[in-house]
């Protein structure tokens, strides 16, 4: 294996973990309202994240700085050619990212409704823009000879890249869902198992509607859709486990669907990074983007030697929150004489 | 304006406005991973207090330094991404191993230190905050190699068309000089901020007597941390001048407003006009020899002026000018330099008043140090305009003109929406974190929280 497609995967793998991982806070944040009705019951789902969201995103952050390491002329073009809906993605990130924050900061049932809203929209837009952005590189934009993207806005918005879109949004609801049946109890569990339910059978049969439209769009014979199958059964896996008191079972279930069709994208990508829709022979790919083979080398050795250290760190972080959280019992201590 | 000039106000305005909070929230993890020691060293309450309360204002500091630190990771690609495909292979590796080897660490011990107080033991709990500290202290040594890399190119080569500049050496990258001494200087610069900070907090409530037998603690470790800080960013900012005279002399002359070559040099401590079309403003008063020794570090060094500068490089580079803006250069190295010098003074008056013991009762102490809050921000602000705008017109000194870094495939139009965008978010933020700074730099101390039972459903009401 050459190192360039050793980083094409590691980037896959940052990817794909990073939308298993901030996949379920994306979802918490779009469903905290509703499984919370009251403040209480809102603290709760978003205490049950409250560790665990700002570790995963920097997933997002050392995707893209790997991406500028390993693929700089991917990094050169995605990130000028779809610059509004970057741009759309960091106020939403911001957005969100402030709100976990702020919401708790002052006394006033109106400061919190703003900080709610905005995390709801924020947790809402994110996920959209990035199965957009995800579901552009391998549609396809107008990008020429030279690298450089030659379309507009307008050009992102097809609609394999806006489906894929959808298709993310609906998997982050039902892995939020099922986050929130695992780790907490009461009302806001039962409020997560039932919106959960809701919501399975439209996300398993967006995802087969994926599946199909990927494998079409790919057209490299079954052995490169494995993940799209694996999607799909672990799709329907979920849509059947929601509700059946088998919160452990679902929740791995939405991970792997979640997992599985961000890389079916970049399944169907290799080797190309970055399809183009002037001619293949503009399409950028993991040789005509890579850094040169000293800085990949030297990055190869950064990741072997650090990455397992901080998969250490984040799962030991899982297993100190392993426990479920609940609503106070009525007469206990107000939470804000509890914590600082 | 023109996309390139739109773009540099972005990048300018965003990383200014990202690098108020960076600083504060490096030294803040210290101080309150300090002051957690001492609770778990004496096991004294106060202490314990102390921690709550300024962690408290490190984490609303970090909410914002963290959403604001990924414009910073997504820009390069949108607004220079011919800088990117040309340096991608040096200045993407620092980054990346930045993400890798600190935000993970900062931001998933973060996590743990805010919800963990009752789910680990006291000791792992200390190491955690400890963890974030150690995080921040390293993601500024990896953005700071890629910075320096920019001021001074090394451990690198040109591929064979030329338009690439790649990695051959990441030992030459992180041993270059000017990044140790621009390294030292921002952590430095760092325990200044958070030691201001947490001073003026403290003396605010000294002067309202407000647990004052608790702020006192704190506005002493403030001072102790404060006085060696000064001294040591004031000494490193000077290593820095040095070497930077020696490679980015445009730099240097610039910021003295030195237009013609000297030897030995005088230091203009303030002068009336002066600007790119200005060589002969008022000087008012000048310091002889003293130039020599900052710029060069000998009693009668050469400083070579912008006008010889400016013909060297055109030799060099083609016509073009090469001269970076000096009336920004000259104000920003002197707002930052007599800050810095105010500062000192005010933790020298601060340490003098706790060998007297003064130092809860000085009023006048007090109410200065509470104003002096703006000084370190401004001072950052000032540092980072005279580094950035003393390399102008290069995005990399010698190697790539900022004019050829830009994405070619933004319009005008696009980067004014993103422009305008950023500064109406950023002023929103700005104006909620500042309101929640002030209220809970001005809450009164909590009691220390009761432990919640062990079977107890958990709750986790940070948020």
């Amino acid at each position: 294996m050459t190192l360039v497609t050793f980083w094409f995967i590691i980037l896959a793998g940052l990817w794909t973990g990073f939308l298993v991982l901030e996949g379920f806070d994306f979802g918490v944040g779009m469903l905290h309202g509703v499984v919370g009705r009251g403040e209480a019951g809102r603290r709760v789902a978003i205490g049950a994240i409250g560790p665990l969201w700002d570790g995963n995103e920097v997933w997002l952050i050392v995707a893209t700085a790997g991406m500028f390491a390993a693929f700089p002329g991917w990094y050169a073009t995605m990130f000028s050619g779809f610059y509004l809906a970057i741009l759309l993605l960091l106020v939403a990130l911001i957005a969100r990212g402030v709100s976990f924050e702020f919401r708790g900061k002052r006394e006033s049932a109106r400061w919190r409704r703003t900080w709610d809203a905005a995390l709801t929209v924020g947790s809402l837009l994110a996920p959209l823009l990035i199965g957009v952005a995800l579901g552009n590189l391998l549609h396809g934009v107008p990008i020429a000879a030279d690298q450089e993207y030659t379309g507009g806005f307008v050009d992102l918005l097809n609609a394999y890249s806006l489906f894929t879109g959808v298709t993310v949004v609906l998997l982050c609801l039902l892995h939020g869902a099922t986050f929130l049946a695992l780790k907490t109890t009461g009302e806001v569990r039962e409020h997560a198992v039932r919106v959960g339910r809701r919501v399975a059978t439209v996300t398993a049969v967006a995802v087969v509607g994926f599946a199909v439209w990927t494998y079409v769009l790919v057209d490299k014979g079954l052995l490169a859709s494995l993940p799209e199958m694996a999607a799909v059964l672990a799709a329907g896996a979920a849509a059947w486990l929601v509700g059946r008191d088998r919160d452990g079972f679902a929740f791995v279930a939405t991970s792997l669907a979640i997992g599985a069709v961000v890389l079916s994208i970049f399944v169907g990508l290799y080797p190309r990074v970055m399809v183009s829709t002037l001619g293949s022979a503009a399409d950028l790919t993991v040789t005509n983007t890579a850094s040169s083979s000293y800085t990949l080398r030297l990055m190869t050795i950064v990741a072997v030697v650090l990455f397992p250290v901080v998969l250490a760190y984040q799962g030991w972080t899982y297993y100190v929150f392993r426990r479920r959280i609940g609503a106070a019992p009525t007469g206990a201590a107000r939470p804000r004489d509890r914590q600082r | 304006m023109s996309a390139v000039d739109l773009a540099r106000l972005q990048f300018a305005t965003t990383s200014i406005y990202h690098f108020l909070f960076v600083p504060l929230t490096i030294g803040l993890a210290i101080l309150t991973a300090l002051l957690q020691t001492a609770w778990h060293r004496s096991d004294r309450s106060e202490y314990l207090r102390l921690t709550r309360f300024f962690g408290t204002l490190l984490v609303i500091n970090v909410a914002v330094g963290v959403v604001t630190g990924l414009v910073q990771e997504f820009q390069f690609g949108m607004n220079w991404s011919a800088y990117s495909r040309f340096v991608g292979d040096v200045f993407g590796a620092p980054l990346a191993i930045e993400g890798l080897a600190a935000f993970f660490l900062e931001s998933t011990f973060l996590g743990l230190w805010l919800f963990g107080w009752d789910r680990l033991s006291r000791r792992v709990h200390l190491a955690t905050i400890w963890a974030v500290a150690v995080g921040g202290v390293l993601s500024a040594a990896f953005i700071m190699a890629a910075n320096s890399w920019m001021q001074r190119p090394v451990g690198y080569q040109l591929n064979a068309a030329g338009d690439r500049a790649q990695l051959t050496d990441i030992w030459a990258v992180l041993t270059n000089v000017v990044f140790l001494w621009a390294y030292l200087h921002v952590l430095a610069a760092s325990l200044v901020t958070a030691g201001v900070v947490v001073l003026a907090v403290s003396a605010w409530h000294l002067r309202r007597r407000s647990s004052p037998d608790v702020f006192e603690r704190s506005a002493k470790l403030a001072v102790v941390v404060l006085v060696p800080a000064t001294m040591l960013v004031l000494f490193f900012g000077g290593r820095l001048g040095i070497n930077e005279t020696k490679y980015q002399p445009m730099k240097i002359a610039a910021a003295e407003g030195q237009w013609n070559t000297c030897q030995p040099c005088s230091f203009s401590v303030f002068q009336i006009g002066g600007g790119n079309n200005d060589q002969t403003p008022t000087k008012i008063i000048q310091v002889p020899h003293l130039l020599s020794v900052l710029s060069t570090g000998t009693w009668n060094g050469q400083v070579v002026g912008l006008n010889e500068l400016q013909a060297q490089y055109q030799q060099q580079y083609g016509a073009g000018t090469y001269i970076p803006n000096v009336f920004i250069q000259y104000w920003s190295m002197r707002t930052m330099a007599y800050l810095g010098v105010v500062v000192l003074l005010l933790s020298l008056w601060g340490a003098w008043l706790i060998w007297r013991k003064k130092l809860a009762t000085a009023k006048w102490f007090q109410r200065a140090a509470i104003w002096a809050t703006v000084l370190p921000f401004l001072m950052n602000t000032a540092g980072w305009m005279l580094t950035e705008n003393g390399r102008q017109p290069w995005i990399v000194q010698g190697l790539q003109l900022v004019g050829d870094a830009v994405s070619p495939s933004n319009s005008v139009t696009t980067i004014v929406i993103s422009l305008s965008v950023f500064v109406f978010l950023y002023v929103v933020l700005a104006v909620v974190a500042l309101m929640l700074m002030l209220h809970f730099a001005r809450k009164e101390l909590a009691a220390v929280p009761v432990a919640a039972e062990d079977d107890a459903p958990i709750l986790h009401f940070t948020y």
